[in-house]
């Protein structure tokens, strides 16, 4: 069965052009990139490529500025940790309440060494609250951590705005921007932004390489202990064919950013949430439908539950995910969800689909076709259902 | 992904006995869409002799929800309302091969619709919304009562609060209850068990025993609970006099807030709780 991929949010297809480039540095060039001898030294070159291309991704004024690490968890709990260690008199932090658990939990861990922590929320659009996030930063805020782009909704948050009012309070700011890097156009020095997290398999790259970006003139402390790699900033050999990736499939996304691949996303993203609203009765869409990133589209179905319409979908070979909490394993329907203040009846059945430019329109066409029989079948079951006729 | 076994994957696809009995003996309902699990089950019952004739249930919730309600439909039928009465959260994974550790809280909820249609057709047929008893209730998010958590804890010999959650859900959603779970698990398994005589007695008049029982308990239930969400512990290492030892474990071990912790935290909660003689140092 072919399979119909909307779960690009979770994790997207490593593109063979990148998987080319890198396959080199496995068996033939697999020298050390910090050794002395050419045969080593010379990878060397294919990281500096690497890291200028994932430079010039993110608007990145200089190459130096790019850290590469193993994920985008270890970027936020890098940028977070230093901006504690090198401002130990501030103990005051902010983030948003819609954050990655890799800004999450670091923030719950400070909050118990005595960090005051503000978790700024969200409306029901999932829209952050300037106000509130005016109200409570003060000179005592050491960092200011906002996502670019939600995950589950692709709500876009106004990371220039933040960035500026952080800064007129002398705090750093950092931007877990993982959903938005390769999906719109991110410029870290038009933003203003002191720190942001990336991560390769977001857009085409590998899994298992991401990088920290670092603004020069910003005071840091490494996350771990070792050797000199990377300026002294992060240490371990440098991981040569992931990198590799991560460069050639930064390439690819900045090319795609300028040749029409986010409008024509955006165009089947609209025409399949169009027509499940048309065909559909009790749905509900969550998020900004006026700032959202082109490829991501989240929808709740009143009266059922999340991982039963995944379990359906997935007959048809087609992947999603969903905030409900059946589907983490957790007994709570997502956090983001429940920030923005979505009802239960409708938390529980979210279903996020994500495209990205591999998509195609026979593809939504089936996704219109099979889901609409799936909720009607389920709403049979639910003794909810009388409610909502 | 789950690792659900054939049997559930056939009951959520091809669900039996779904809807509704419209003149039904019995209506047993439980769960709510906040929960974001629900069951609805009716049954036909033959008044001379008792035997659940029909049985018909309405779900909302996962697949094995799903699975769980359509299962228990096929189980009591043809069973007098006697023998249906018997059936366990166990029976009905068991009937489905099994299901994953997460989701027995939805055996669970099948067994409890069952005991709401059997007291509603015991009461004439009146539905019965399966309730947990107002002022016993433990987790206040999912509205789980204590009766529900013992009952769960001797029929599947539970031992750790992440069982009680995984079968009952109590302690899933803000987790404030986790240590109320603990004092349950303990009260049920006999762990830490005071001897009633002692707890009459003032500090100054409890044997030895008595005392390492008293302070143990306090450390059990007011202070591990906190230092391993730190991913630390602390042990009773020893006792002389109002003087007590203790030894800090994990994370708290060689951390620069132990002395803090020992003074501000752990010897105010012994003063508060045991004696305000006490005092306590670092073993």
């Amino acid at each position: 069965m072919k399979v119909i991929y909307m779960d690009n949010n979770a994790t997207t297809q490593c593109s063979p052009a990148v998987v080319e480039a890198m396959l080199p540095y496995f068996s033939e060039k697999y020298g050390n990139a910090s050794s002395m001898h050419a045969f080593g030294g010379n990878n060397r070159h294919a990281i500096d490529a690497a890291r200028k291309s994932t430079a010039e991704l993110i608007g990145a004024a200089y190459p130096d500025e790019i850290i590469f690490t193993s994920c985008a968890t270890e970027s936020d709990n890098t940028a977070i940790f230093s901006a504690v260690r090198t401002q130990p008199r501030k103990k005051h932090l902010i983030t948003s309440a819609v954050e990655h658990p890799a800004i999450m939990e670091p923030y719950k861990y400070l909050e118990s060494q005595g960090y005051r922590i503000d978790f700024i929320g969200v409306d029901e659009f999932g829209c952050f609250d300037m106000e509130r996030f005016k109200s409570v930063i003060d000179e005592d805020t050491a960092l200011v951590s906002v996502m670019w782009a939600n995950s589950e909704t692709g709500t876009i948050f106004p990371v220039a705005e933040i960035a500026r009012i952080a800064h007129e309070h002398g705090a750093l700011f950092h931007t877990d921007a993982v959903q938005a890097v390769g999906k719109i156009p991110v410029d870290v020095k038009a933003a203003g932004i002191d720190m942001l997290s990336l991560s390769a398999h977001k857009f085409h790259g590998p899994k298992g390489v991401g990088a920290l970006y670092v603004r020069r003139g910003t005071r840091f402390m490494p996350f771990m202990l070792g050797g000199h790699q990377e300026k002294r900033r992060r240490a371990g050999t440098e991981n040569v064919p992931y990198v590799v990736g991560l460069g050639k499939a930064s390439e690819l996304a900045l090319a795609r950013l300028s040749d029409g691949t986010p409008a024509r996303i955006a165009a089947l993203r609209d025409r399949l949430e169009q027509g499940i609203l048309a065909a559909v009765p009790d749905v509900k869409v969550n998020g900004d439908p006026a700032c959202r990133v082109p490829n991501t589209t989240n929808i709740s179905f009143g009266y059922i539950e999340g991982e039963s319409i995944l379990m359906y979908l997935n007959d048809f070979g087609i992947c999603a995910s969903s905030g409900s909490a059946c589907t983490s394993g957790s007994l709570e329907p997502s956090h983001v969800l429940r920030a923005m203040g979505v009802p239960f009846q409708f938390a529980h059945g979210s279903i996020r689909f994500s495209l990205s430019d591999q998509t195609t329109e026979e593809e939504v066409n089936t996704v219109l076709k099979e889901l609409p029989p799936i909720i009607e079948r389920l709403r049979k079951i639910s003794p909810f259902s009388r409610l909502a006729a | 992904m789950w690792d659900y076994t054939d049997k559930v994957m056939d009951h959520f696809k091809n669900p039996r006995n779904v809807g509704a009995i419209p003149d039904a003996d019995g209506t047993g309902q439980v769960g709510s869409l906040v929960c974001g699990d629900a069951l609805k089950l009716t049954i036909k019952v033959n008044k001379d002799t008792d035997v659940i004739e029909d049985a018909k249930f309405e779900t909302f919730g996962c697949a094995s929800a799903i699975a769980s309600s359509s299962i228990l439909t096929e189980m009591v039928k043809g069973k007098t309302i006697a023998e249906a009465s018997k059936i366990t959260n166990q029976d009905i994974a068991d009937a489905l091969g099994t299901l994953p550790a997460e989701k027995m809280h939805c055996s669970v909820m099948g067994m409890e619709a069952l005991e709401a249609a059997v007291k509603s057709y015991r009461q004439g047929g009146k539905p019965v919304v399966f309730e947990q008893e107002e002022e016993k209730i433990v987790c206040h998010c999912f509205n789980v009562s204590e009766e529900t958590i013992i009952k769960a804890i001797r029929a599947n010999h539970l031992k750790t609060v992440d069982d009680v959650t995984h079968f009952t859900k109590a302690g899933g959603g803000c987790g404030r209850c986790k240590g109320d779970i603990q004092k349950i698990l303990d009260k049920v398994n006999g762990a830490c068990e005071i001897p009633a005589a002692a707890a009459q007695k003032t500090f100054a008049q409890m044997t030895v025993v008595e005392k390492i029982k008293t302070i143990e308990r306090v450390l059990e239930e007011d202070v591990r609970p906190k230092l391993n969400m730190d991913g630390g512990s602390a042990e009773l290492a020893d006792l002389d006099g109002n003087t007590v030892k203790i030894r800090l474990t994990g994370m708290c071990s060689g951390c620069a807030g132990a002395a803090g912790t020992l003074k501000n935290f752990i010897e105010k909660t012994l003063k508060e709780k045991v004696d305000s003689s006490l005092s306590v140092e670092q073993a």
